[in-house]
């Protein structure tokens, strides 16, 4: 089980983006993505979690073992932490959001319908989504956006366990998430040239 | 599958879930139609089908672009087209639901706005059972048009133009049941092409839908 991505390019509104990105994953390692903002990060992502087709390239996975986490948590407003976090678990079909609960802080909020929360108390319960997948690649799209230093490293432990349970994990992050072992793939050098603009269909009007 | 349709449901009836608004229009509708036309039975009697079904439509009509705007908007919709239940059972239930909190209340209270239009007695029956058969394809349709202008700001003018030329035939088909019935004629024909749409939206439609929000998805 792991997860292969060989020659990848990707478009974003039509446009190519990014090309011939490989990588690959075993478990038990991290790979963080950088680059400066719209280089391709969140495009790759979703490419790799299935979210739209790749214009070249192959992304070797098993079925079914991807998690992904976007900018936004996919939380119900009106619904409680708990209700949430039991709908993605029936979802994904497992049981026990109770580890979930303990490991991202939430025990205290349990009952508490997620508009009443903070920014930073909302990203917690979306990434305390994906304890509940059960899916061993995280891929996560800037997961640590407000939250404060104290989660920050409640979210780079619970990243740890994941890891060190066999997982793998893909994250697009500016922050240093300390985690030493993670490695870094810089998404500049990978950017896509523009086609030339071709006037030959012009010409022959003209 | 069964925890998708129950959170539906429970945010559904949960403040600002928008339960009720179909039947808020409905209700008003059949209430303002005799103060609007005038007490005479006889006038009321024979346009009465025609207005209990374009109310039902519209009522329908009103509360499409909830169905996948909101999922879209929080990020859930990303989530769900990742999980692994298949996108075709997602659009599946989300019509059911909006069927359950938008179709079921209005068969439920049109006998009332029947007695309220002076609709012919033998009617009635054929009313509920026209409005139990026609209302999936509503919901099932609009389901379809609503997974088409997904992503969309505003999309609801673009969804309602999209919608109703394909809600027409439902429309035309449950309204001649009713008025049909009230006159003591064979129903039917009508009937049958009803009970058809309705089949063939719920058997095909779901896979057009799952397929256009995978395109809006990229």
């Amino acid at each position: 089980m792991s997860l292969k991505v060989t020659d990848l390019s990707c478009a974003r509104g039509g446009l190519p983006i990014l090309e011939g990105v490989s990588f690959a994953l075993e478990p038990g390692q991290a790979l963080v993505l950088r680059g400066p903002n719209g280089c391709g990060k969140t495009t790759a992502l979703r490419t790799i979690a299935g979210l739209q087709p790749a214009l070249a390239g192959h992304i070797d996975s098993l079925p079914d073992t991807i998690a992904y986490a976007g900018h936004a948590d996919g939380l119900k407003a009106t619904l409680s932490v708990t209700e949430n976090l039991n709908f993605w678990a029936a979802i994904y079909g497992t049981r026990g959001i109770d580890h979930a609960l303990d490991r991202m802080n939430l025990r205290q909020l349990a009952d508490r319908a997620a508009q009443n929360l903070s920014a930073g108390q909302k990203r917690r319960l979306g990434l305390a989504r994906l304890m509940v997948t059960g899916r061993p690649v995280w891929v996560l799209d800037e997961p640590t956006v407000s939250l404060d230093a104290a989660s920050v490293a409640l979210f780079a432990d619970v990243v740890r366990g994941h890891l060190a349970a066999g997982g793998m994990a893909l994250m697009a992050t500016h922050i240093d998430l300390g985690l030493p072992e993670a490695r870094v793939l810089d998404l500049g050098p990978y950017k896509a040239r523009l086609p030339e603009p071709s006037n030959g269909f012009d010409e022959a009007f003209l | 599958m069964i925890a998708l349709l129950t959170r539906d449901l429970r945010l559904a009836f949960r403040a600002g879930g928008g339960f009720g608004l179909g039947l808020a229009f409905f209700l008003i509708l059949a209430v303002l139609v005799p103060l609007g036309v005038g007490p005479d039975r006889t006038t009321l009697a024979l346009i009465a089908p025609g207005i209990l079904w374009v109310g039902a439509l519209l009522a329908c009509l009103l509360s499409l672009d909830r169905i996948f705007a909101l999922d879209y908007e929080d990020g859930s919709l990303d989530l769900l087209a990742t999980a692994p239940v298949p996108l075709e059972g997602v659009v599946s239930i989300k019509a059911l639901a909006h069927w359950i909190t938008t179709g079921v209340p209005l068969v439920l209270v049109s006998p009332v706005l029947g007695l309220l239009l002076s609709l012919p007695v033998p009617a009635y029956g054929w009313l509920l059972l026209s409005l139990t058969l026609g209302t999936p394809a509503l919901s099932v349709i609009g389901t379809f048009g609503a997974a088409l202008t997904v992503g969309l700001k505003r999309g609801g003018l673009l969804l309602s133009l999209l919608v109703l030329p394909l809600y027409i035939p439902t429309l035309v088909f449950g309204a001649e049941v009713v008025s049909r019935g009230a006159q003591g004629l064979a129903v039917g024909t009508p009937l049958a092409l009803l009970a058809g749409i309705t089949a063939g939206a719920v058997a095909l439609l779901p896979f057009a839908s799952a397929h256009v929000i995978r395109i809006n998805l990229r």
